[in-house]
């Protein structure tokens, strides 16, 4: 078995200085104890982390750990890359760049590194890592086991360190796109006065179809549909939650929007659950609106999926030229 | 007290079917309970005349356990005592020109306009609660003989400073607004000024007064038709 790492393509960023010592890491070689290697890594991996997490890379994609300073490389590719870790000043094309940002790479851009002034580890990470070939299930170069990187040596001046030229960027897929609808089902949560109105009131209210009117904005939406009546005109005025569905005595419901007033006096026969208040607020007058009922703990549990939708599934990059 | 869903997120307790100053006190006693037994559970408060709305954070708690420390810490809710509001009297110009509901109130009511006016000055009134729109308070109680039902359809515009009434309620819109009560005059003072500090002239818990006067008057005061 070859313990002999190639870079998997022949274009990326080209070594012009080495600098005093630059290694390819991930976050390690584990589980070859048994052989006799060591794991290696970055020997700041919060630092190495936080450069792969700002480009939204795997925590384990490939980097560089500069250790001291004196890098220079040219690009070939159009990227974007991030440099965490001690202080050192950095340039693009001479012009002084920041750490812990991503800086947006074109080809043929010169990156030079200066001296680390506070620390001693600099991290380089570009967006998707550099491609090396993993040796025993990790790119960490421990040169005094000859292993890992490019040929298990430091980066020497004149290689070339293999990256994906980016296609991509930030997207969602086409399944992740809301699409806005004229005709929305809204999912309520019936509550307040919900008992004012009868089964035969509530009946009426879920099976009909309404329309939104002239009368939207920020503060509610009127709709306009078959009239349904409490068996009360008002109340004392009380406190209003997001998408309440107020019934005054005309019969025509309004939902109540973000920007509704804080009090009211119509009697209301529950609450629209808030993600479905966001398809409301994009749709404009003649818009069909229906009413679905729902529990309150359906309401919390679809509120998780939600975010747990947002923070963990958000961004799919999918090919798409940079111009 | 009754607690109901109000949504996905609140809460609505009812202190009592009615209004009262007992009621408005323990509405006040509970804003300040709840706000230390539910923490940073809790989004907002919205404290009316007789009822409490309680938004809290879903993602944080679910609604049995809301419900359970409302239950507890409102256990015991002391009958209210003294309130210490201060007297507030407040100009109106009563009028069918500022007050576009007076002349229909009158006749529904069987009274001429002047008793109408009369009967609205006579009253003392008890600030409830401070809501619908910044500045906007809810005062009551309304004489009987002049309690009129809300605009079937509520106004899409109701004019800066209008002097309104809702069944038994009455209050002084502070900015134009949309609206549904009944309009019967229009005060020159400023309900709510966000650069004022107090940024309004009353409180909840205070008393006010009205006091009748012409359009001169009104108009010296600042007050626009």
């Amino acid at each position: 078995m070859s313990n002999i790492a190639k870079a998997s393509s022949n274009i990326g960023m080209v070594v012009e200085k080495p600098g005093m010592l630059s290694l390819i890491q991930d976050l390690g070689r584990y589980g070859q104890h048994n052989i006799g290697l060591t794991t290696g890594g970055p020997l700041d991996p919060h630092a190495f982390k936080m450069a792969n997490k700002l480009l939204q890379n795997n925590l384990n994609d490939s980097a560089i750990e500069l250790t001291v300073g004196g890098l220079e490389l040219t690009s070939q590719v159009n990227t974007t890359i991030c440099v965490t870790g001690a202080v050192i000043d950095f340039t693009v094309n001479g012009e002084k760049m920041p750490q812990w940002q991503c800086i947006a790479i074109k080809q043929g851009d010169l990156i030079s590194f200066g001296f680390a002034t506070s620390g001693l580890r600099v991290y380089i990470a570009v967006k998707g890592g550099f491609n090396i070939e993993p040796t025993f299930g990790s790119t960490s170069t421990v040169t005094r086991e000859g292993i890992g990187g490019i040929n298990g040596t430091k980066i020497e001046q004149g290689q070339l360190l293999s990256c994906t030229p980016q296609k991509q960027i930030p997207h969602f897929k086409a399944s992740q796109i809301p699409s806005y609808d004229s005709v929305v089902k809204l999912r309520v949560i019936l509550g307040y006065q919900q008992d004012a109105f009868s089964q035969v009131q509530k009946h009426q209210f879920f099976s009909s179809e309404y329309t939104v009117s002239e009368s939207f904005d920020r503060m509610g939406y009127r709709l306009e549909g078959p009239v349904i009546k409490p068996n009360v005109d008002g109340i004392l005025s009380e406190g209003i939650c997001l998408g309440a569905i107020q019934v005054p005595a005309n019969g025509q419901p309004i939902v109540l929007m973000n920007d509704r007033q804080t009090i009211g006096g119509y009697p209301k026969i529950g609450s629209v659950f808030s993600l479905d208040l966001a398809k409301l607020a994009q749709c404009g007058q003649g818009a069909k609106i229906l009413f679905e009922q729902i529990t309150i703990e359906d309401a919390h549990n679809l509120l998780h999926l939600e975010q747990a939708n947002i923070e963990l599934n958000a961004i799919e990059p999918i090919e798409k030229l940079l111009s | 007290m009754k607690v109901s869903v109000a949504g996905e997120n609140s809460f609505i307790i009812y202190f009592a079917e009615q209004a009262s100053k007992n009621v408005s006190l323990q509405v006040q006693q509970a804003c300040v309970l709840l706000k230390e037994s539910l923490g940073s559970v809790l989004i907002d408060l919205v404290p009316s005349y007789a009822s409490l709305l309680v938004i809290y954070n879903p993602m944080q708690t679910d609604g049995f356990h809301v419900r359970h420390i409302i239950n507890s810490s409102l256990s015991n809710l002391s009958d209210a005592n003294e309130n210490s509001g201060k007297v507030v009297t407040l100009p109106v110009y009563y009028s069918a020109e500022s007050g576009a509901d007076l002349v229909d109130l009158a006749k529904r009511a069987n009274l001429t306009t002047d008793e109408v006016i009369d009967i609205h000055q006579q009253g003392e009134y008890l600030v409830y609660a401070i809501g619908f729109a910044p500045g906007f308070a809810y005062l009551g109680e309304v004489d009987e003989r002049i309690a009129a039902p809300r605009l079937s359809s509520p106004r899409l515009k109701v004019p800066k400073g209008a002097v309104a009434i809702a069944d038994r309620q009455t209050a002084i819109y502070p900015a134009e607004s949309p609206g549904g009560w009944n309009l019967i005059g229009s005060c020159p003072i400023a309900m709510f000024d966000p650069k004022a500090n107090p940024t309004m002239p009353v409180e909840v818990g205070d008393i006010v007064k009205f006091k009748a006067i012409d359009r001169e008057q009104y108009l010296a005061l600042g007050g626009e038709l």
